[in-house]
């Protein structure tokens, strides 16, 4: 099996789906001639053409609009907004339509669209530019939300998000685009299955996308403490995998949930509560929440440097959680 | 205008335009040798619509600017030290190292913001319109924005409310083709000019890269709507670098990147002013000065320290909050 790179896997993932349904559509701004701003759908345009790949003006409302009505009449629109805060312009697209009309039609329509889209700071790309707006997406009946942390998982659940029949906000990290992996695109997912990506028996990580890699790094360091950490890769928020979280944490009896969006009511807080109502009597102490800072992301290096979260922040939350908690 | 007056003002506009370009080509450098973070978009080649625009305006006036805003704000006065420190993510920058190159704003100088959000600046604009009319400042808005702006509805539902309210306010597109890596004629079918009939607002088109007709067009569409109702002023004009620095513009052909480089704006303006009749030397010593004054603000810039975090974190809101 070949490694490929993130980003490649993407493309991959994209030129199967198309390969296999003539209704796939990508279309979003530069994705066409251009090969996309991040260059995940380079090479679509020669391959499937004009009519399939779209090049778009820069007109977010309505390009996500669009890729409503088009996925309420037949195609499979896979929209790439090119950083997540941009999302803020197609809102109502997102929320208010492609959301409800499956359920508010009476089932009469399906709305099978992706919205490809890259979140995340560390690029110092600035506060317009770095958002983790996931939570947002979660929060909404209707929407599915797929956040992969490596090649293989963006193989996978890119096809299975182009496939389900309901729209899927699929996230990216900028980040982890030139990480490399294997992919056997025979392997499939199923969106709403986490993963083991460390087993560990003392403390559980729950955690998606970038900060998997932060929380591995870090269960690396609190092995040499005699801590072994599970750490579990939720893949998917919407639907997330409880199942998967409450049996980690039947065995460890303390969790940790991570996440790089601000950590006041992101996904954590979510996870949190449910892990609390569910399988409280597991619990050796509190559920420790790690996110980013109640702040905008910051420009400047060194503020950047300070905002992200970093393995030792991780770390240090598990040793809390280990001492019983606060 | 007499010989001389005219000299002087384009010796002004010349200036300006001098001290964007050498500022900006001294962002190349540092941007290449990461004292510079994160990206940058660099308007070389359309130096003429931000000196032109600015010459036109007060001090009461404001301006919204985007993601290629450097000329603007330099332009419009913004400190040299404070935008060099703040492009370099320092402590001393204007916007505290917080915002960087796309975020620069300084409300001294009436300027509302670059923005990283492809037309989110243009209707800011309109607001600021708003309130000098409601508050009777007598001062005018003004929204700068490329031609890839022109399909976001944002400038759309603009046009209209500035029309139906009959705000004091200019448009400004700079219009150099390009929208990123896309041409904008694959982008949008409309001109610039059709949307202005669309909502009877009156349309000027210029070429941008003559800063003497810019600043002509400038000063009459901005006296025209502090007077009461929208103007839109469209400036033809090149973007000579790539759309972000790091870009190898590998979708231009040779010849559009050539003959950008041959309506240089500022190559224009020094031919007109040496044909009224001042010496080259007196030109030369400006572009010295310009070049001491952009080396002493990049040593400023490093020698800066780096923001502080806590400090930052407390500035999410602002301190003293009201108390009902
Ligand atoms: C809402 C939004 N969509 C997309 C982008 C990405 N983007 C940044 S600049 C740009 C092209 C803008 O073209 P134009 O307005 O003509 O300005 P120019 O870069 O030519 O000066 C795009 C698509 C963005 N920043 N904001």
């Amino acid at each position: 099996m070949a490694e490929i790179r993130y980003m490649e896997a993407i493309n991959r993932a994209l030129q199967d789906g198309m390969a296999a349904d003539e209704n796939v559509i990508v279309m979003g701004e530069d994705v066409a001639r251009a090969g996309g701003s991040f260059k995940a759908t380079r090479g679509l345009l020669d391959k499937f053409g004009a009519r399939r790949v779209i090049d778009t003006p820069i007109a977010e409302s309505t390009i996500v609009s669009a890729a409503v009505g088009a996925a309420m009449t037949g195609l499979k629109p896979v929209v790439e907004i090119m950083f997540m805060d941009f999302i803020t312009l197609a809102m109502d697209a997102m929320v208010n339509q492609a959301a409800k009309a499956r359920f508010m039609f009476g089932g009469q329509f399906n709305v099978p669209m992706v919205l490809r889209t890259p979140h995340g700071g560390g690029l110092n790309a600035g506060p317009q530019h770095s958002q983790c707006l996931e939570a947002w997406f979660a929060h909404v009946p209707g929407l599915k939300v797929v956040c992969p942390s490596n090649p293989q998982d963006a193989y996978s659940l890119l096809r299975a998000a182009i496939s389900d029949p309901d729209p899927v906000v699929f996230i990216e990290h900028k980040a982890l685009y030139g990480k490399r992996g294997e992919v056997d695109t025979a392997i499939g997912a199923q969106i709403g299955k986490a993963r083991i990506a460390r087993p560990g028996r003392d403390v559980t990580i729950v955690t998606y996308g970038n900060t998997v890699h932060a929380s591995l790094q870090a269960a690396a360091q609190l092995a040499g403490e005699n801590i072994e950490v599970e750490v579990i890769d939720l893949r998917s928020l919407q639907p997330w995998d409880e199942q998967a979280v409450y049996e980690s944490v039947s065995r460890t009896h303390r969790v940790v949930v991570v996440h790089e969006a601000v950590k006041s009511f992101g996904s954590g807080a979510e996870i949190a509560a449910s892990i609390t109502e569910n399988v409280f009597y597991e619990l050796d102490a509190p559920v420790m929440r790690v996110g980013s800072p109640f702040m905008p992301v910051p420009f400047a290096t060194s503020l950047e440097a300070q905002y992200v979260i970093k393995p030792a922040d991780i770390a240090d939350a598990v040793r809390v959680t280990m001492a019983g908690g606060r | 205008m007499t010989k001389n007056k005219d000299s002087q003002l384009l010796l002004s506009l010349y200036r300006t335009m001098r001290l964007i370009r050498v500022a900006e080509s001294s962002l190349i450098k540092l941007f290449a040798d990461s004292e510079i973070p994160g990206f940058i978009h660099l308007s070389i080649g359309q130096e003429a619509v931000a000196a032109g625009v600015m010459a036109a305006l007060e001090e009461r006036d404001t301006v919204a600017t985007n993601h290629r805003g450097h000329g603007h704000v330099l332009a419009r006065g913004m400190e040299l030290d404070l935008f060099f420190k703040e492009l370099m993510g320092k402590d001393g920058g204007i916007c505290r190292g917080r915002g960087g190159s796309m975020h620069v704003a300084d409300r001294s100088k009436g300027i509302l913001g670059a923005n990283g959000i492809v037309g989110a600046g243009i209707p800011i604009a309109l607001g600021s319109a708003l309130a000098h009319s409601v508050r009777g400042t007598g001062g005018v808005a003004v929204a700068f924005f490329g031609d890839g702006a022109m399909a976001e509805g944002v400038l759309h539902e603009s046009l209209n409310m500035a029309a139906l309210w009959k705000l004091p306010m200019l448009f400004v597109c700079e219009h150099n083709g390009w929208s990123e890596f896309s041409q904008t004629k694959e982008q949008f079918v409309a001109e610039l000019a059709d949307l202005a009939r669309a909502f009877g607002i009156q349309h000027v088109q210029v070429d941008g890269n003559n800063v003497e007709e810019v600043a002509l067009a400038a000063q009459q569409l901005t006296s025209q709507a502090r007077a009461g109702g929208p103007r839109i002023l469209e400036c033809k004009t090149h973007r000579i670098r790539g759309h972000f620095e790091g870009d190898s513009q590998k979708y231009r052909n040779a010849e559009e990147l050539i003959a950008a480089d041959d309506c240089d704006p500022l190559i224009f303006a020094r031919a007109m002013i040496e044909q009224c009749g001042v010496a080259p030397a007196a030109v030369d010593g400006i572009d010295a000065e310009v070049e001491a004054q952009v080396a002493a603000s990049v040593l400023a810039g490093r020698a800066d320290r780096q923001p502080d975090f806590a400090q930052a974190f407390a500035d999410v809101y602002t301190a003293t909050a009201a108390q009902g």
